[in-house]
């Protein structure tokens, strides 16, 4: 594989965080690869050092040493507006709390995100609709978030992250507030919708069902990668 | 609360300017009635001529007017030119052995009749005093309340009265200064009609070689000033009587010329045009504007002013206190929606800008509102026709709140409480701006 293969390449990757007078360090030097276009699952206990991990994939955080390269693109030369940009254009996130607009209505909070990527209005209308239908939530589409249940709310959430095109679509925890089977739910829409976009997802959880459809997986433990299952390291 | 906050700062604002604005116009109308926009003297009268007005005296003034009217570019300003006598002197009235020194105007009636109808501003005109001259009437004239009072006419002149005069202590400390004998040549030299039933006044005054003449003036009415010093001892009269008393037979000449404009914002560019003018006539002339003939019009503006710019002071710190408290609490509510927003890809200026935006439309909101509700109240009271006496003045006025009559006023109110609002905000939209993504995103 050559480097245009992977999304994510994290080299020596650090990150301490300050509590008052004491530092904690969350992640103690990673380094690793994510192969492209794959259905990667970073598994960890609590407090394993995952999110932390997914922030920096996701560019909204940075790390204290090491280099973070995602879609190509090393990190640490943006500036934090250029970093904005990135985001808008490559990555595309889904919350474990779904992190709605609670002002704006289920079509509102999918086509925000083409908005900032200046995409014209036709074209706009277009495409969320096209998702809306997507994610079967074409009837829901003038609901507000908390017209919402959290299935459906996820997936306004799934369909946000997804309607720009983005090369990366990063997950924290998406089942975690969800029953078991509207997990099950959200997490065949997020594989199907993996499958036709031919995105690259990257999801942290803990929760074992996902690993059955994990293509890599990648076991995090105290700050450390403990274990690597699939075809890339 | 915040609404409540800034539409409250934008009535009071408005009602109170408006109000100040009514005062200035109100103010500035009531002194160009009576005095017009602008005085040409001889230089060294406005300092040194009022205790010697014969020696400050313009000759050939009739000529100087006529030039003024004649001037292309002053007659599209111009709309009154008259001369005008100021002096002082003794007035008698030998019916009641009483006299007192006077301060008299001699005017042309009709030219200040015309003056009297000023009204650029368009202000809600009340029943005004009868002038009590008139130009065929050159023997007739006016006196002050207070000047009617104190020289025993209140019957006569039909003046209140509040108690009887005491009597005086000591009679024989008077010195009766009765020059009702001068008078009665007046009179004969006049051949004017001795059974005018009239009030009369004996006007004492040196003339300009320093010999004592005296006329005899007719009272048609008494007329009330607005400052009391000159209530008592004005006195107004035909500038053909005022010239008889000051010059006698010697060249009538007058100590002013008064100018009425159109409009007052003309004054500085007729003012120009005059000095020009006037540069190439015989004698040295100097140009005095209403403001400084009348200074309390500048104490009384600046005061208002004061209290204006004071109270707006108070009404804006009132707005910045509450649009950065209630923005603050709007970005405290909403830190995990500007995580979101910001991982989603918008800028840092982008937040900010979403929070300047809500502050502007929540203070145009505001200031939308309290300028409807001042413009109605501003109607209401403009309607109820409710008088009161401005400073300096006798005559009611109605109480107006001029808030649409100045173009700018509103608009700038209305904008500037907008501008307070954005720049309130701006510290609550930085702090936003500025949050740390992931600490936001963690934010329960």
């Amino acid at each position: 594989m050559n480097e245009k293969d992977f999304v994510v390449c994290f080299d020596d990757v650090t990150k301490n965080y300050q509590l008052g007078k004491v530092v904690v360090p969350a992640l103690k030097g990673i380094t690793i690869s994510i192969p492209s276009r794959k259905f990667t699952v970073i598994i960890g206990q609590s407090g394993s050092g995952k999110t932390t991990m997914l922030n920096l994939i996701g560019c909204i955080d940075t790390p204290s040493g090491g280099a973070v390269e995602v879609c190509g693109e090393a990190m640490a030369m943006l500036s934090d507006d250029r970093t904005s940009d990135f985001r808008a254009r490559n990555i595309g996130f889904i919350f474990q709390n779904f992190n709605l607009i609670p002002v704006l209505s289920a079509y509102e909070n999918i086509e925000y995100p083409l908005l900032l990527t200046k995409t014209p209005l036709k074209e706009r209308r277009e495409r969320t609709l096209q998702i809306l239908e997507a994610v079967g939530l074409a009837e829901q589409k003038d609901h507000r978030p908390n017209e919402l249940s959290g299935g459906q709310s996820q997936r306004v959430a799934i369909a946000r992250a997804l309607i720009k095109g983005p090369q990366l679509v990063l997950a924290d925890e998406p089942t975690a507030n969800l029953d078991s089977k509207t997990g099950h739910g959200i997490l065949d829409l997020m594989h199907e919708m993996q499958a036709n976009n031919n995105t690259s997802f990257i999801i942290s959880s803990h929760d074992k069902q996902i690993l059955d459809r994990a293509e890599e997986v990648f076991v995090i433990q105290d700050g450390l990668l403990v274990e690597h299952r699939g075809g890339s390291r | 609360m915040t609404m409540l906050a800034i539409g409250v700062s934008a009535v009071s604002t408005l009602l109170f300017g408006g109000f100040v604005f009514s005062v200035m116009y109100g103010l500035q109308t009531g002194i160009v009635q009576d005095a017009g926009h602008l005085h040409i003297y001889q230089k060294g009268y406005f300092e040194y001529g009022s205790g010697d007005p014969g020696s400050y005296g313009i000759s050939h003034y009739e000529e100087l007017i006529k030039s003024i009217m004649a001037d292309e570019q002053l007659n599209k300003s111009v709309q009154v030119v008259t001369p005008v006598l100021f002096m002082y002197g003794i007035a008698g009235n030998s019916a009641r052995d009483a006299s007192k020194t006077f301060f008299g105007w001699g005017v042309v009636p009709s030219d200040l009749e015309r003056m009297r109808n000023w009204n650029d501003y368009n202000l809600k005109d009340t029943v005004k005093e009868e002038l009590g001259l008139s130009d065929q009437d050159t023997e007739g004239g006016v006196v002050g309340n207070g000047m009617g009072r104190m020289l025993q006419l209140c019957d006569e002149l039909h003046i209140k009265c509040k108690e009887k005069r005491p009597e005086k202590i000591d009679k024989a400390a008077k010195t009766v200064e009765d020059f009702s004998a001068l008078a009665d040549l007046d009179l004969q030299d006049k051949a004017l009609d001795r059974s005018d039933k009239r009030p009369k006044l004996d006007l004492l005054a040196a003339t300009v070689g320093g010999a004592p003449n005296v006329v005899t003036l007719y009272l048609n009415r008494a007329v009330g000033k607005g400052v009391k010093e000159l209530d008592d001892s004005y006195v107004g009269m035909h500038i053909a009587l005022a010239q008889r008393l000051l010059y006698g037979r010697g060249e009538p000449k007058v100590t002013g010329i008064v100018l009425q404009l159109k409009h007052t914002k003309d004054m500085p560019a007729v003012k120009a045009r005059l000095q020009t003018l006037l540069s190439g006539k015989n004698g040295d002339f100097e140009i005095k504007n209403f403001t400084e003939l009348v200074p309390t019009y500048g104490q009384i503006i600046s005061m208002f002013a004061m209290i204006f710019t004071f109270l707006s002071l108070v009404m804006g710190a009132i707005v910045i206190f509450t649009i950065v408290n209630t923005m603050s609490m709007s970005v405290m509510e909403r830190v995990n929606e500007i995580g979101t927003l910001r991982a989603l890809g918008v800028r840092r200026d982008g937040i900010l800008r979403q929070f300047l935006i809500e502050g502007c439309l929540l203070g145009g909101l505001g200031a939308t509102i309290g300028a409807a509700i001042a413009v109605a109240i501003s109607l209401s009271i403009n309607a109820a026709g409710i008088t009161w006496a401005p400073p300096n003045s006798v005559q009611p006025v109605y109480l107006t709140i001029l808030i649409l009559e100045n173009p700018l006023f509103l608009p700038g109110c209305w904008l500037g409480l907008i501008l307070l609002t954005v720049a309130s905000s701006l510290i609550p939209a930085r702090k936003a701006g500025r949050m740390v993504i992931v600490d936001a995103l963690r934010h329960i």
